[in-house]
C-alpha cells in the first residue's frame, strides 16, 4: 500500500502548479474512520509540491478534514482517497465560481453601504452630491435625474424628477443653493429628496401627492458659486460668470429673473454681491430654469430655499403692492409656519418680500408668479443671525425636517 | 404701531440688539434676541425717524431664561455718519458671568504665545469649545459697529471671524485685534472691518475701528 502511495505521491508531483485563480480548485470533506486513515491524511499534507490547502488539518479521527486541491491535482487526489477507501464528499465543486460570487455580493453590499450611509447631516461637496441624486434615482424607480441645462462654467444642472405616471401631470419646482453660501439649503435638498422618496408608499400625504403630481427637485441651482464656496470663498453669493468690462465676476442669480428686472433693490454695479446682470435671464443657471417651466407648460407651485433668516415669503419683491391672491397666499403661508413650528418651536415670520425683508427686482417667485404659478414661496431657512451663513452642520437635519413640514403643508394645498 | 414682522422694526431692533452687546456682552454672555414683541415709530420733525422697542432676549449660553428690555433708536435725519441714538432699559438681571470672566482673563493671561486664530466659524459651523469666548467678545465689537453705521437702509450681522490675534500688553487689559466679516443684508455685501477689543473683567471692553 505504502508503495502504490509513493508512486501516486510522484505522479502527483508532475501534477502541481502555480495557479493565480482558484478555476477548478475543489474543497473535499474527508471523513477518516481511525487512526491510520489519519496518519495517511498527515503524510498527504506533508507533501508540499501539491500545494494542498487543508481548512481543518488532520488530528483525530473523529473531526473532518477539509482541503482545498488545485484543480490539476483533483483527479489524483481522489483517485488516491478512493483506493485507500477513504470517505469523502465535496464541499465546493468550483472554488471559483464561490469566489466570484462573494465579490458580486460584496460589490453590491458595498453599494448599498456607501450609499445608505450617505451623511444628511453633513455638508458635502458637489460631487458627493451628485453621486447621492444618482444613488436615488437608481433606488426608486419614480425617480430620474434629468440635466435641464449647463452652468457657466459648463457644469451639469441636475434635476431629480419624481414622478409615478401620468403625462406631464400638474407639477411643483422646489430648487435650492440659488445663492451658493446658502450651504442649509442644498443640505436640506438633498434631505427633502431622500424623505420624499422613501415615504412614498408609506406615507399618506406624500403618497397622495404624487399620485396626482410631479415633483421637480433642483438641489443646487448654482453650482459654480457652490463649488467657489468650497475651493476659494465661503461667502461667495453669486454665479461665477465672466462681466464685459469689469474685473468682478458674477451675477446675483435672484435679480436676473424677468420681473421688474433693473428696479429698486438690484444693484447695477458688476462688484455688487446684488448685481442684476446685463439684463433679464443673462445667466444660463436662470434661463435654464425658465425655459424648463415654460416647457413644461404645467407647473402649479414654484419654491425655492434661501438661508437666513426664519421667514416664508410670497410675492412681490420687485413692487410693494400686494399680489392679488394676497389673501390666500398669506393664509397659506401662515399655515406653513405654523407647521415648521410645531415642530421644534421654529419661528418664521410670514409676508410679501417687499414687506418683510426689502424690496428686490428681478426676483424668481415673482417671475413664477407673474407667470401664471400661483402658489410661489421663497423660504429662508435657520438662523437668524447667530451663525447665519455658517450654520453648525448639527443643525442640517432639524432644518430640513422644519422645513419640509412647511413644504408639505403648502404642497398639499396645492394638490387638494 | 409698526408690525414687528416687516423689516423696518427689524432693522431697528438689530441696532439695539447691537448697541446691548457693545454694553453689556463679553467673553462669557452672549445677546440674542429672541422675540421682537412691539415696535413704534416717530418721525420727529427737522430730528430723525425714533424707533421704541420691546425686546425680548436671550443669552445663547443660558437659552432656558429670557429677560425683557426697552429701547428707542433714533436715526438722525440725513448725514450718513452720525451714530444712531440708542437707549435701552434691561428689565430684571441678567446671569452673572464674573465666573466664566475670572477664568477666561486668566487663561489668556497665562498663555505664553499670543493666542491667533481664524475662520470662527468654520465653514461647517464649528465653533472650538476654547474659542467660544473670543467669538462672543467678536460679538461685543461687531455690536459696536453695527451700532456706529447702521441707517434705516442697514441691517448688520457678523458674518465671520476671519481672523483674530491677541497683543499682549503690559497694562491689565487683554487686547485682541480682529478682521471681522460683516454681513450687511440690504446690499447683501459681506464686509471685512478690522477692529481692535481691549477688554478687562471689570473695566469690561472698549471697541476702535
Amino acid at each position: 500500500a505504502n508503495m502504490k502511495l509513493i508512486l501516486i505521491f510522484s505522479a502527483l508531483i508532475g501534477a502541481s502548479l502555480c495557479l493565480e485563480t482558484f478555476i477548478g480548485h475543489q474543497v473535499l470533506r474527508i471523513k477518516t474512520k481511525n487512526e491510520e486513515e489519519v496518519k495517511q491524511l498527515q503524510l498527504l499534507e506533508s507533501l508540499e509540491h501539491l500545494q494542498l490547502d487543508f481548512w481543518i488539518n488532520p488530528s483525530a479521527p473523529a473531526l473532518p478534514v477539509d482541503v482545498r486541491i488545485p484543480a490539476a491535482s483533483v483527479q489524483s487526489v481522489k483517485a488516491f482517497l478512493e483506493s485507500q477507501g477513504i470517505e469523502y464528499s465535496i464541499l465546493i465543486e468550483d472554488l471559483q465560481d464561490v469566489l466570484d460570487k462573494e465579490k458580486q455580493d460584496m460589490a453590491e453590499s458595498a453599494q448599498r453601504q456607501r450609499s445608505s450611509s450617505f451623511d444628511f447631516g453633513a455638508y458635502h461637496t458637489l460631487d458627493d452630491i451628485n453621486e447621492e441624486l444618482d444613488h436615488l434615482a437608481s433606488e426608486y424607480s419614480f425617480v430620474t435625474k434629468i440635466q435641464i441645462g449647463e452652468s457657466y462654467e459648463k457644469r451639469p444642472l441636475y434635476v431629480l424628477k419624481f414622478s409615478t405616471g401620468g403625462s406631464k401631470r400638474p407639477a411643483i419646482w422646489l430648487d435650492a443653493g440659488i445663492h451658493s453660501r446658502e450651504w442649509v439649503t442644498q443640505a436640506s435638498a438633498l434631505w427633502i429628496a431622500n424623505k420624499i422618496a422613501s415615504d412614498y408608499g408609506t406615507d399618506a400625504s406624500i403618497t397622495s401627492l404624487l399620485d396626482k403630481m410631479d415633483l421637480f427637485l433642483l438641489p443646487v441651482a448654482n453650482p459654480d458659486g457652490f463649488v467657489y464656496t468650497h475651493t476659494s470663498n465661503r461667502m461667495w453669493r453669486k454665479t461665477r460668470s465672466k462681466i464685459p468690462g469689469s474685473i468682478c465676476v458674477g451675477v446675483d442669480p435672484n435679480r436676473n429673473w424677468d420681473a421688474g428686472f433693473g428696479g429698486p433693490g438690484a444693484s447695477n454695479k458688476p462688484c455688487s454681491d446684488s448685481y442684476h446682470g446685463p439684463s433679464a435671464n443673462s445667466e444660463v443657471e436662470v434661463k435654464s430654469v425658465v425655459d424648463f417651466i415654460k416647457n413644461h407648460g404645467n407647473f402649479k407651485a414654484f419654491l425655492t430655499l434661501h438661508s437666513y433668516s426664519q421667514l416664508l415669503m410670497y410675492p412681490y419683491g420687485y413692487k410693494c403692492t400686494r399680489p392679488d391672491d394676497y389673501a390666500e397666499l398669506e393664509s397659506l403661508g401662515r399655515a406653513a409656519a405654523s407647521s415648521i413650528r410645531s415642530l421644534y418651536g421654529t419661528t418664521f415670520q410670514v409676508g410679501t418680500i417687499c414687506k418683510t425683508i426689502y424690496q428686490a427686482s428681478g426676483g424668481s417667485i415673482d417671475w413664477s408668479y407673474d407667470n401664471g404659478i400661483k402658489y410661489s414661496f421663497a423660504f429662508e431657512l435657520r438662523d437668524t443671525g447667530r451663525y447665519g451663513f455658517l450654520l453648525p452642520a448639527n443643525q442640517i437635519i432639524p432644518a430640513a425636517k422644519e422645513t419640509w413640514l412647511g413644504l408639505k403643508r403648502i404642497m398639499e394645498h396645492v394638490r387638494d | 404701531e409698526l408690525p414687528p414682522s416687516h423689516f423696518p422694526a427689524a432693522r431697528a431692533a438689530a441696532v439695539a440688539v447691537g448697541y446691548l452687546r457693545y454694553l453689556r456682552g463679553g467673553p462669557g454672555r452672549g445677546l440674542q434676541l429672541r422675540e421682537l414683541r412691539r415696535a413704534r415709530r416717530q418721525d420727529i420733525d427737522d430730528v430723525g425717524h425714533k424707533y421704541y422697542l420691546e425686546l425680548e432676549l436671550e443669552d445663547v449660553l443660558d437659552k432656558d431664561r429670557t429677560v425683557n428690555c426697552t429701547a428707542e433708536v433714533l436715526y438722525p435725519l440725513g448725514s450718513k455718519s452720525a451714530a444712531p441714538d440708542v437707549q435701552v432699559a434691561v428689565q430684571g438681571e441678567l446671569r452673572s458671568t464674573e465666573e466664566a470672566d475670572k477664568e477666561f482673563y486668566n487663561r489668556i493671561r497665562s498663555l505664553e504665545k499670543e493666542l491667533v486664530a481664524e475662520n470662527i466659524p468654520d465653514s461647517h459651523g464649528n465653533i472650538p469649545a476654547e474659542l467660544e469666548p473670543i467669538h462672543l467678545l467678536a460679538w461685543v465689537a461687531a455690536g459696536y459697529v453695527t451700532w456706529q453705521n447702521s441707517t434705516e437702509n442697514t441691517k448688520f450681522h457678523l458674518a465671520q471671524v476671519k481672523h483674530v490675534k491677541q497683543v499682549k500688553r503690559s497694562d491689565e487689559d487683554l487686547q485682541f485685534d480682529y478682521m471681522l466679516l460683516l454681513h450687511e443684508m440690504v446690499s447683501q455685501e459681506v464686509l471685512p472691518w478690522q477692529v481692535t477689543v481691549l477688554w478687562h473683567p471689570q473695566r469690561g471692553a472698549r471697541v476702535s475701528q
